[in-house]
């Protein structure tokens, strides 16, 4: 997909009329994971790949495989809610200070 | 050539839609113009239209079922009046800055409160910088044929901004006076297909409409809307000059009524304009050189012209069927005088409050005006520019 060539230079001119967007999906352009104080760990040992976290997802940060497996967060988009690690029942997801090692 | 018929505004109004025949019409009822969707509707259960009417349950759903279908690639259409209007107002702001060329028809009446249903601008001035082009209309005839033309106008590749048709309530919308119609195949050649570059419904080309627009990024969306109401000036003249070599009537940004070798003239806008008409006609068979402007083209505002046309004057009264309540003046006052002073016009000017909830404006109160235009050349003095007509006290 084309990167948008609209930038902070850009003169109103060669803007696109009323801000519309020509091209479909460039929300993934925009990497919201900038955002996080808090990030979520994958405890890959204690999932049971019981499937409840990756749906209640809002950024769609937890990719899944073919078969339905889980694997580890998409930090890219990744807001640091906690929803997952809230509806996870056995504590594969815990919540830890972003930045903080 | 031409239909002539008798219809009330609401009707003229109601058949400029059918003839236009948009892909939507969503609208919520609002005394006076209530008669607009309801006369509509019934072309629309008959058949006499392939529009689909959206029954929403409120204005602001109104124009947003419009914005919808209009970024969907449709044409929309709507009206409305004072609280109506009032309650869409975060909706007619989305409309043009998302350069969404819909048309509405406003029926101007009080905004509330306290309740008042009849006629005065208020509805229009409160939306008056929301970049809407505002067109208003003298009489059945101007809001019919404005609405004929504001397609041609809006969806200019130019302009690509919604326009709404003003018209008094009760006084226009409700009395019947003689009309000439345009034939049918007529309209349609004259108003002609959307043919939007981008819109919704296109599968060969996903597009996001209205997204998050920060700090980096709305000025210039702005500016781009300033551009096309700035470009709809010329757009608006040439869509008149084709109307004109289709029917014989002739509109600009305003009409000039014995204002040539006037010496004392009155600004207003719609049917007061027609009162005015007959006092001028008066006056100038007892020998005053008396004249009016009639405002046609209220958004965008003719600064340049206007101020050229009113140059020649020795005193100008703005008539503002609204009240700016800004300890100032009216809108039109505040927007002519401005005009006036940007071109180095020194022109004695006062405003004129009236009208305001529907206050009977008669010839006797516009001949009222024009006498005080006489004392002010005499004298030379204007004690208080900010003035009413028509008020007890």
């Amino acid at each position: 997909m084309a990167e948008c060539k609209i930038n902070k230079d850009t003169p109103w001119q060669e803007m696109t009329e009323g801000g519309t967007i020509y091209q479909a999906g460039n929300a993934l352009e925009f990497k919201t994971g900038d955002w996080r104080s808090a990030k979520p760990v994958f405890l890959s040992e204690k999932c049971k790949q019981c499937g409840l976290c990756f749906p209640v997802c809002p950024e769609d940060s937890i990719p899944v495989t073919k078969e339905g497996l889980r694997e580890d967060f998409n930090y890219d988009y990744c807001k640091g809610c906690g929803v997952c690690a809230k509806a996870c029942p056995f504590g594969a997801i815990e919540m830890k200070e972003e930045g903080v090692e | 050539m031409g239909i002539r018929e008798r219809l009330s505004g609401n009707e003229a109004a109601a058949i400029a839609m059918k003839q236009i025949n948009p892909d939507v019409v969503a609208a919520f009822p609002i005394t006076p113009s209530t008669e607009i969707p309801q006369y509509f509707s019934t072309f629309v259960s008959n058949g006499s239209v392939d529009t689909e009417f959206v029954a929403v349950e409120s204005e602001h759903s109104a124009m947003s079922a419009c914005i919808g279908a209009q970024a969907a690639g449709g044409r929309a259409m709507t009206a409305t009046s004072a609280n109506g209007l009032s309650f869409m107002w975060e909706m007619i702001y989305i409309a043009s800055s998302l350069r969404l060329p819909i048309v509405m028809t406003l029926v101007n009446r009080a905004v509330s409160g306290p309740l008042n249903i009849h006629n005065d601008h208020s509805d229009a001035m409160g939306v008056r910088d929301a970049g809407w082009i505002m067109l208003f209309s003298e009489n059945n005839q101007e809001a019919y044929d404005n609405l004929i033309m504001a397609h041609r106008i809006a969806e200019h590749k130019d302009v690509l901004t919604p326009l709404m048709v003003c018209q008094d309530g009760f006084i226009t919308s409700h009395s019947i006076e003689n009309i000439e119609l345009i034939e049918d195949d007529k309209v349609k050649e004259f108003v002609g297909t959307y043919r939007p570059e981008h819109y919704l419904l296109n599968e060969k080309e996903p597009i996001a409409v209205g997204p998050l627009d920060l700090q980096a990024y709305l000025f210039e969306h702005k500016r781009q809307q300033a551009q096309g109401m700035i470009n709809a000036k010329q757009v608006i003249l040439d869509v008149s000059k084709e109307f004109e070599a289709m029917t014989g009537r002739k509109y600009s940004f305003f009409e000039e009524y014995q204002l040539e070798d006037a010496e004392i003239a009155i600004v207003c806008m719609n049917s007061t304009a027609g009162t005015t008409k007959a006092v001028v006609d008066q006056l100038r068979a007892n020998g005053v050189k008396a004249g009016l402007l009639k405002l046609r083209m209220f958004r965008p505002f003719p600064a340049e012209e206007i101020a050229k046309a009113l140059s020649g004057l020795k005193a100008v009264a703005v008539l503002d069927k609204a009240d700016s309540l800004n300890a100032a003046g009216g809108a039109l006052f505040t927007d002519i005088t401005s005009a006036m002073y940007t071109n180095s016009n020194v022109v004695p000017m006062v405003n004129y409050i009236y009208g305001i909830g529907g206050r009977d404006t008669k010839t006797d109160d516009i001949e009222s005006v024009y006498h005080d235009l006489e004392k002010i050349v005499t004298t030379g003095k204007i004690d208080n520019p900010y003035r009413y007509m028509g008020l007890r006290g």
